[in-house]
């Protein structure tokens, strides 16, 4: 018995990608196998890790607990949208790079994800802040230490270039 | 002018490509390609002997491809039905045993494979395997290291005493120098097993050109040229049909580099039954259940020393549990036995290990490798000599240092790659004075008296190590430099994060005198450099830089000859900036390196203005071959690096931590470190291993434990139950200072830095929460919990 197919229209980084797909399957799956933007990462399926996080209308969701047919009709920035069309990269993914945030990669798209998200809600926050906005992903590489650093960098880059614009 | 960049905090080139979600891992490759997807059906029982297997439900659903169980594996080639590969044998493991791809007639752990199910999804797989019946005889598991050694239980009826291994080592008499020493103390200490646990599970994709009856394998691994060896052998395949292509992979710590695991087999073997590309993804819980773990281990300690707490004696026993099978040998135990000595030279020693078989998943090397429990031993030892002479336990540890005079200094014993463990260099006492400034140990019984002052439970630890960094047998480098100039430079091992396209680059860059952004390094795929051994043992660095450096000088002599043919000037008056050749002095007679590569390569055929420059025409002498004999075409430098022996880093770590008296909750306010691994490449990489390592070390001490109930099962397989460190489990800053005593042993004076930063995590907090609580800290992890049980024990 084939399993019933559901159409779902996923509007991922602005392009509106059709895809049919069975209601339990997962947008973590959805986006990466269906849509084929392998970007976000899947660690542990069960919500813990945080390597899937993708905004869904702006807010960090983790993609592996919601299913792709409930993602219609939404929009969803995947790690693949977080770079300026041009290619030039967002102060959030600047400062990884400065301040050595990342090791294996494979947590860094929901770091980034989920730290877009936090500097929009909190532009300037104090150390011990920068410090809660992560404390919901994992990493087993980098000790955070320099994650936290690049939020703190994350947040002096987007106040520099408000100040410039 | 080019900068030397040895030493300098370059920003890695591969953040580019992770930062924009373009890094390829395994799971990424083949989507969207009518790639198949298998599911593995696993033992819910920790031991059993398999009745009967029912999978005629299987054979109508829709979308599942194929199911195989032992039965069928004989079908494809005799090999794949024999057990899987011991890959280390020691004449100590008497009792070695692995497993089979898929089980045969008996289970010994929860997860281990005992049917493979390929699907058009995950999903369907997944149902399928759900639709397996299997009919099992329940048998009575041996869990945890007790049990094992208690042997009323056996996990294979033919090994007695469920030992795999007895080992024993010795230098001078060590129980007859602890039976006439001044002081005697023994200890009983224990640490219970972790796992490495990569965010990244592990992963294969294969696809079998019929065409060019060729397999092509992507792997999570950590050695791929290991990979492509077992596969090939296993496959009934030569190994020149097997391509292997490790691409980004999201952390291994040790557990990607057991190989074959059995879906590197059984990947490859449906996809060339199948004629599709088929792909295994492990998820979490099976990378808890199926995949394996590390540390656990019981020891028995007596030592005997003088009155300034000079050991003169010590004797070891301890107990390995590897888990159900031993596929990778006794590296652990044997790490243990040898790297507890740390930074110390106890002048008669004997250690005895047995390797135990419990029905548990499989051990293999995780970061650090046997040498947390090593240190664990050595250390609380030093911390008990320290209190019972009333000594400050620093001093203790000096007097047992070797002394930097004492280089090379020779242990006396055979170390994990079978060669004499002999260190290459060190300065201990200096390292004991960093630390002791970084953490601020002089001043700290003050901060301990004002805390007390305030009811607060402040305790001070520090813990040493030294590390075997750097093991052998090889490695090799290829630099091939193009004729746009551009420097592709490959090497066989593969790399998990460490940043080894930046670290690599940096040497060529450096040693050929071209722009960093001009070098590309490849690793880990087979196509490019089919001789290699692993990144495991800290070795990276030292193994595949060295053979890097080696060849770009290789690649350089050869840029220089053509050069200097073309300049009509003699090769030593010549230089190489920026990727342009000149003489000395003489700057505006020059050539471009990529234009020396035009050169390199006569041709026949003139395809556009590049090669008509390097037609047989144009190049060399008439009355000369075109290739003189001993060269060849192209511009390029291979070379290997193999060493005499291992390199040994060593460090110490320090931690002020606080301990609440009504919750038991352990808080660590500061945690230092100093590091000694020879000259660094990149400070900036360097210091990312280690606070990755510290966090990974606190998470062994404070709350990572495999829970297994009696009867074998992991009751805490997932993210929720298993604790890894979030930022909040991290002290906010970790110190860190350098110490560079260079290795002798390679041409760039590095030694290893990956694991340095776990290793003393367990001891440096047992010692400071010891030193909060006034009781004696002998097993770990501890919990607040464990804490909490611990005071009602001391008080009773």
């Amino acid at each position: 018995m084939s399993e019933e197919l559901h159409p779902v229209r996923l509007t991922v980084n602005g392009v509106t990608h059709r895809v049919e797909v069975p209601a339990r399957r997962l947008l973590s799956d959805a986006l990466r196998h269906d849509v084929g933007l392998t970007g976000t990462h899947v660690g542990c399926e069960h919500g813990v890790c945080g390597a899937c996080t993708v905004l869904v209308d702006g807010d960090p969701v983790r993609s592996c607990l919601m299913l792709a047919v409930s993602a219609a009709d939404h929009e969803i920035t995947t790690v693949e949208g977080l770079a300026a069309p041009d290619g030039t990269l967002s102060p959030v993914q600047q400062a990884f790079a400065e301040c050595h945030g990342l090791q294996c990669g494979f947590c860094t798209p929901g770091f980034l994800t989920t730290i877009t998200a936090g500097l929009r809600e909190n532009p300037c926050p104090s150390h011990e802040q920068a410090r809660e906005m992560i404390a919901g992903n994992l990493c087993r590489c980098t000790g955070y230490q320099n994650i936290v650093k690049a939020v703190e960098r994350a947040a002096q880059i987007g106040a520099s270039d408000k100040a410039a614009s | 002018m080019t900068t030397k960049l040895m030493g300098q905090r370059v920003q890695r080139v591969e953040d580019q490509r992770f930062l924009r979600g373009q890094g390829r891992y395994v799971d990424d490759v083949a989507v969207e390609n009518g790639t198949l997807h298998a599911a593995v059906l696993r033992s819910p029982h920790a031991h059993a002997r398999i009745i009967d297997i029912d999978v005629s439900a299987l054979l109508d659903m829709d979308g599942v491809h194929a199911v195989f169980t032992y039965d069928d594996l004989a079908d494809f080639t005799p090999e794949m039905a024999e057990p899987l590969p011991l890959l280390i044998p020691h004449p100590a493991l008497t009792h070695g045993r692995t497993q089979y791809a898929l089980a045969k007639d008996e289970v010994n752990y929860v997860g281990e494979a005992i049917a493979f199910v390929v699907a058009d999804d995950r999903y369907v797989a997944e149902d399928a395997v759900g639709q397996i019946v299997v009919d099992y005889e329940v048998l009575t598991p041996v869990v945890g290291i007790p049990t094992a050694r208690a042997a009323r239980n056996l996990v294979h009826d033919d090994i007695p005493g469920n030992v795999a291994a007895h080992f024993e080592q010795n230098v001078g008499d060590a129980q007859a120098a602890i039976a006439g020493a001044p002081h005697r103390l023994s200890l009983d200490l224990s640490i219970e097993r972790s796992a490495c646990m990569p965010m990244e599970g592990r992963g294969v994709v294969a696809r079998w050109d019929r065409d060019l009856n060729r397999l092509q394998l992507w792997a999570s691994t950590q050695t791929a040229t290991g990979v492509r060896a077992a596969v090939a052998v296993k496959m009934g395949l030569d190994l020149g049909q097997v391509d292997v292509i490790t691409p980004d992979v999201g952390g291994g710590f040790g557990v990607k580099i057991n190989h074959p695991w059995p879906e590197d087999l059984l990947v490859p073997m449906a996809a060339k039954l199948l004629g599709r590309m088929v792909k295994f993804t492990e998820d979490r819980r099976e990378h808890f259940i199926s995949s394996a773990h590390e540390r656990g281990q019981d020891q028995h300690i007596e030592v005997g020393f003088d009155d300034e707490g000079r050991i003169l004696g010590l004797d070891v026993e301890f107990w390995h549990d590897h888990g159900a099978y031993t596929p990778y040998g006794l590296i652990v135990p044997i790490i243990t036995s040898t790297q507890l000595l740390g930074p110390y030279k106890p002048q008669n020693y004997r250690v005895v290990f047995e390797s135990l078989y419990t029905n548990t998943v499989i051990v293999t090397p995780y970061r650090g490798a046997g040498r947390p429990q090593g240190v664990f031993a050595m250390e609380r030892t030093m911390d008990a000599i320290a209190q019972y002479l009333g000594k400050d336990r620093t001093q203790v540890r000096a007097v047992n240092f070797i002394r930097p005079d004492e280089f090379p200094f020779d242990h006396g014993l055979i170390f994990q790659d079978g060669r004499p463990l002999i260190y290459d260099s060190g300065d201990y006492p200096q390292s004991l004075e960093k630390i002791k400034a970084l953490i601020g140990w002089d001043d700290f019984p003050a901060l301990q008296a004002e805390m007390a002052a305030q009811g607060r439970r402040f305790g001070i630890g520090l813990a040493c190590y030294v590390e075997g960094t750097g093991v052998g047998p090889y490695e090799g480098g290829h630099v091939h430099i193009e004729t746009t100039g551009k420097v592709k430079v490959a090497t066989g091992l593969t790399t998990q994060g460490q940043g080894h396209a930046t670290v690599f680059a940096q040497l060529v860059a450096d040693e050929l005198g071209v722009k960093f952004e001009d070098v590309e390094v490849v690793t880990g795929d087979t196509r490019r450099m089919p001789y290699a051994v692993g990144t495991y043992a800290s070795r990276a660095a030292v193994m595949s830089g060295s053979a890097i450096h080696l060849a770009a000088k290789r690649a350089k002599e050869k840029a220089l000859k053509i050069a200097a043919d073309a300049l009509e000037a003699d090769p030593d008056d010549l230089q190489i900036v920026d990727g342009v050749v000149s003489v000395k002095g003489s700057p505006g007679t020059s050539i471009d390196l990529g234009t020396v590569a035009v050169l390199s390569n006569p041709l026949r055929y003139a395809f556009d203005e590049k090669s008509k420059l390097a037609t047989q025409f144009s190049v060399g002498h008439p009355d000369r071959p075109p290739v003189p004999r001993g060269e060849e075409p192209g511009l390029e430098g291979k070379d290997f690096y193999s060493p005499d022996r291992a390199t040994f880093a060593s460090g110490m770590h320090a931690a002020i931590v606080e301990t609440s008296e009504d919750t038991a909750e352990i808080t660590i306010h500061k945690y230092a470190v100093v590091h000694d691994c020879g000259h660094l490449i990149n400070p900036m990489i360097v210091e990312g291993q280690i606070h990755g390592g510290v966090a990974q070390g606190i998470g062994g001490a404070l709350y990572e434990r495999m829970a297994y109930d009696d009867a074998g099962q992991l009751l805490n397989a997932s993210f929720m139950d298993f604790l890894i460190p979030y930022v909040s489990e991290i002290p906010d800053g970790i110190a860190v200072d350098h110490l560079e005593t260079p290795s002798p042993l390679n041409p760039l004076g590095i030694k290893g830095a990956g694991e340095a930063g776990v290793i003393p995590g367990s001891a440096v907090l047992a010692a400071a929460i010891e030193d909060a609580e006034k009781l004696p800290v002998t097993a770990m992890p501890i919990s607040p919990s464990d804490l909490f049980t611990l005071r009602l024990e001391h008080t009773q």
